[in-house]
């Protein structure tokens, strides 16, 4: 469990990115932090893993108070998952996974034995294992930085715009990726983006932040979707505009899913047709959604 | 030639009294120049008058600069050791501005992912940002290297042995292949010395050079 009571962030030279934010993220828990540029997303994300002390208020793990931790053993317990660039250019994609085992004092050979595992269970293919980063994909890449993340098999999972940087087919692959990962492993994951999509799909709470650090809306995807708390929230997930708005058409005897644009969205069945819950939570009907999977 | 091969024991002393005076000038600049641009890149002030020194510094010519030097820290005309001094000074004024620029190189969002998988300073300094510097601080120490190596001979005048003294000797005697030896041996010993350095560069840092090979 993470605590956030009442904490603010002044940075030196006036900035003040977080004013006063509270919320309790449950262990387990996949939390999705969405919100323009410099809403400080990332700074309430640092917090957790103290790369960024708050100017007042607490941060807490189960209870107890980051503030009186130890920094460097606390980030070795933590996961922490950014865009590509944050992959040690020097080391072979196999170092990088291995580093927070071997800083923690595991042994390289154990430590490499686990992240062969690791490089299976993201879906790397194992003759990458002694490539530099510049040789891989942007995909390739960012499943490295999932490995990494996991490789201490951390409580606590942070990403930071992870796929960022990544084209939308391999992202939505990636988002993918992560939600089975997610159901295997429940980690307690902070995630930030800004991209609302992404937010519901991964988040199963999203709190929509204004500038400031300022909380315009948390719940469910589905519970935002049904009732934008505000305007800003509803322009922010695109309801204002239709975009979110599906309607049922009767074509050839079946009920076909259309979105605002008229283009067909998926079919209507009377059951979740595959999958589970997770993909169709966002929109809250029951669709087969086609398209949804990218081509391997 | 004939002067060459009769000498081959006198060239060999020189280059090895060379090589002297010319290492531990490239070595003491490269430790030092760390700290240094270290402290430099801390604050911002400090980094514009490290590099307008840095400028300075190198505007100084060398061969007043090994005269007066004995004055100063009073040791004796033709001791090598003032041209050990004289040319760690330049060397610095090359390589300090140098590893600034190389320490600066170093992506920010490395080493802030670094520091979030747990990476204490020290280590991060060591395992991280400095390997990371590396390219750069190796460009830096290879021109320090020819350049030290070919400054060492200025001390020929003064008459501190080095290879500097045979194209002093062979001016003033008249002996052309001894001057022409005296420029192919330094030359030879810069090209060798940048060769090894380019060698150690590979060996120490294989992922800058596999960077651009075989992406899938
Ligand atoms: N180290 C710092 N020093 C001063 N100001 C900072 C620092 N880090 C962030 N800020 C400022 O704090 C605010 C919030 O920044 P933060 O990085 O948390 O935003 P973000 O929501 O993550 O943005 P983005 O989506 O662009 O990553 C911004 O105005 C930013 O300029
Ligand atoms: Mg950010």
């Amino acid at each position: 469990m993470i605590g956030f009571e009442n904490v603010r962030k002044e940075y030196p030279g006036g900035t003040l990115a977080v004013e006063d934010f509270t919320l309790e993220i449950a262990s387990h828990e996949a939390v999705a932090l969405v919100g323009t540029s410099g809403s400080g997303k990332t700074t309430l994300m640092r917090m957790i893993n103290r790369m960024v002390d708050p100017t007042s208020g607490r941060v807490t793990i189960d209870g107890e108070d980051v503030a009186g931790m130890n920094p460097v053993a606390l980030r070795r317990s933590i996961g922490y998952v950014m865009q590509a660039s944050g992959l040690l250019p020097h080391r072979t994609v196999l170092d990088n996974i291995t580093t927070v085992p071997v800083l923690r004092g595991t042994s390289k050979t154990a430590a490499r034995e686990r992240a062969r595992e690791l490089m299976h269970i993201v879906g790397l293919d194992p003759a990458l294992a002694t490539r530099y980063p510049a040789q891989l994909s942007g995909g390739q890449q960012q499943r490295v930085g999932v490995a990494r993340g996991l490789a201490a098999d951390p409580n606590i999972l942070l990403m930071d715009e992870p796929f960022g940087a990544v084209d939308p087919i391999v992202r939505d692959e990636l988002q993918g990726e992560l939600q089975r990962l997610q159901r295997e492993l429940r980690k307690t994951i902070v995630f930030v983006t800004h991209d609302i999509d992404e937010a519901f799909r991964i988040g199963d709470r999203v709190v929509i932040l204004r500038p400031g650090g300022r909380i315009a809306q948390v719940g469910t995807p589905q519970e935002i979707l049904a009732a934008p708390a505000d305007d800003f929230v509803a322009s922010f997930v695109g309801a204002d505009r239709g975009a979110r708005t599906l309607h049922i058409e009767r074509i050839e005897g079946r009920d076909v899913i259309v979105d605002a644009d008229g283009r067909a969205a998926g079919v209507l069945s009377a059951a979740p047709a595959r999958g589970g819950a997770d993909e169709d939570r966002a929109d809250g009907t029951s669709a087969s959604t086609a398209g949804q999977e990218p081509p391997r | 030639m004939s002067w060459v091969l009769d000498n081959l024991d006198v060239i060999a002393g020189y280059t090895g009294a060379h090589l002297l005076q010319a290492l531990p000038p490239i070595a003491l600049a490269f430790v030092l120049s760390l700290p240094l641009a270290k402290l430099a890149n801390s604050r911002g002030w400090l980094r514009t008058g490290v590099t307008t020194t840095s400028g300075l510094m190198y505007a100084i010519p060398s061969l007043p600069l090994f005269v007066l030097l004995p004055g100063l820290i009073g040791t004796g005309v033709r001791s090598p050791l003032n041209i050990i001094i004289a040319l760690t000074l330049y060397a610095l004024a090359l390589m300090v501005p140098t590893a600034s620029d190389g320490f600066r190189s170093v992506s920010r969002d490395v080493l802030g992912s670094a520091t979030a998988q747990g990476f204490a300073p020290a280590a991060r300094f060591w395992e991280v940002e400095l390997p990371l510097a590396g390219p750069v601080l190796l460009g830096g120490v290879r021109v320090v290297a020819v350049s030290t190596i070919s400054l060492v001979t200025v001390g020929g005048v003064l008459g501190v042995p080095s290879l500097g003294m045979l194209f002093v000797d062979g001016v003033r005697r008249g002996i052309v292949a001894e001057i022409g030896a005296g420029i192919v041996a330094t030359a030879a010993l810069a090209l060798l010395t940048d060769a090894l350095l380019v060698l150690l560069g590979r060996a120490l840092m294989p992922w800058h050079h596999r960077r651009r090979e075989e992406r899938p």
